[in-house]
């Protein structure tokens, strides 16, 4: 790569990353505020952002939580809607894995979508850059996303309070899993595994405990799996 | 309302860790090893299969009006969906079903 100077490797990282600070403090106010919707104080929505910093998963937990579902059912769902990590995990081994062992532990901590996304394209892209290099640009690329991740989390639950009901906030939880799946849908797999998911869940619904969603969900990646070899077979 | 203040607690600290090892896993400790074909197919799907089915019954039987089908919500998930295939933007979509919803709520009073 061009820029050898690990201040300038750091500072390519961010400008990498920034376009995403358009993401984060929207979706961040929204789960402030959603937090504060479901019954959650300062201190409670501030701890689940800090600990668990996966949008998606939070919003999860907060929807099943305000359904009662049960405590085991909360952590499955959402912890399968994280399993996506697994993957940048691993697709982050042949780049990273020779990084110190405590690096590698702030790393994971900090393995947000934005930041893979950004980091494994670099990489794929610059075969030339040293272990070094790409720590550096992994943690420029997060500088402008998570602290803006924690601090918009804030604002939105102090905002939250104020809002009244009449705003129909509730439905902002399922407007935003659509929007955040609906990009998903890159090929037909995608799109015939959320299609199961939607119809299995509405004809499970019956099913005790919200099993009817896990019991969906196997069955959507079983056909999302299928359709896909079904169409590389048909390519060849 | 969520009320029962020691689940929370549970979920935010089990969430939390569990979210954690799934991000340490191979990077910290697997390593080189790499998963199966089949697994790895079926991992991309993931979140296909779980968010869909998870939001589907809150546009069909909303509880804000008592679990009955709600003309506004519906389009403005559809309205939300479309742009999102669309445009590819989140933010976008977001605030197109929500301008959706306002504007279906106020046309049909």
């Amino acid at each position: 790569m061009p820029q050898t100077n690990p201040k300038s490797v750091f500072w390519s990282g961010f400008r990498a990353g920034s376009p995403f600070i358009l993401v984060v403090v929207p979706f961040a106010l929204l789960f402030g505020v959603i937090a504060t919707k479901a019954g959650l104080n300062i201190v409670e929505t501030m701890s689940m952002t800090f600990l668990v910093i996966a949008g998606a998963a939070q919003f999860t937990a907060i929807s099943l939580m305000q359904e009662h579902a049960p405590t085991f059912i909360v952590l499955l769902t959402a912890l399968a809607v994280n399993l996506r990590m697994a993957m940048y995990s691993a697709a982050l081994v042949p780049h990273l894995g020779r990084a110190p062992f405590f690096v590698r532990v702030l790393m994971a901590y900090f393995m947000v979508d934005q930041a893979f996304a950004v980091a494994f394209q670099k990489y794929e892209a610059s075969p030339e850059m040293t272990v070094n290099q790409k720590v550096l640009y992994y943690f420029g690329s997060l500088l402008p996303i998570i602290p803006l991740w924690y601090i918009f989390s804030y604002v939105g639950a102090v905002a939250g309070a104020t809002i009244p009901p009449e705003y129909s906030l509730d439905f902002a939880i399922p407007i935003t899993f659509i929007a955040l799946t609906a990009p998903a849908m890159r090929s037909l797999p995608h799109f015939i595994a959320a299609l199961v998911s939607v119809a299995a869940t509405l004809a499970l619904i019956w099913v005790p405990y919200n099993l009817g969603l896990i019991i969906a969900a196997f069955l959507a990646m079983i056909a999302g799996a299928q359709v896909e070899q079904w169409l590389a077979r048909r390519a060849t | 309302m969520i009320t029962d203040k020691t689940t929370l607690w549970i979920v935010i600290v089990l969430l939390g860790l569990g979210t954690y090892l799934i991000r340490f896993s191979f990077l910290g400790l697997i390593g080189n090893r790499t998963l199966p074909d089949w697994v790895l197919r079926h991992l991309r799907y993931v979140a296909v299969a779980v968010l869909p089915g998870l939001i589907a019954p809150l546009v069909v039987w909303p509880q804000a009006t008592g679990g009955h089908l709600d003309p506004a919500r519906l389009a403005a998930a559809f309205i939300a969906f479309g742009i999102g295939i669309f445009s590819k933007n989140t933010v976008a979509s977001i605030i197109g079903g929500m301008i959706a919803l306002y504007g279906m709520q106020f046309l049909l009073g």
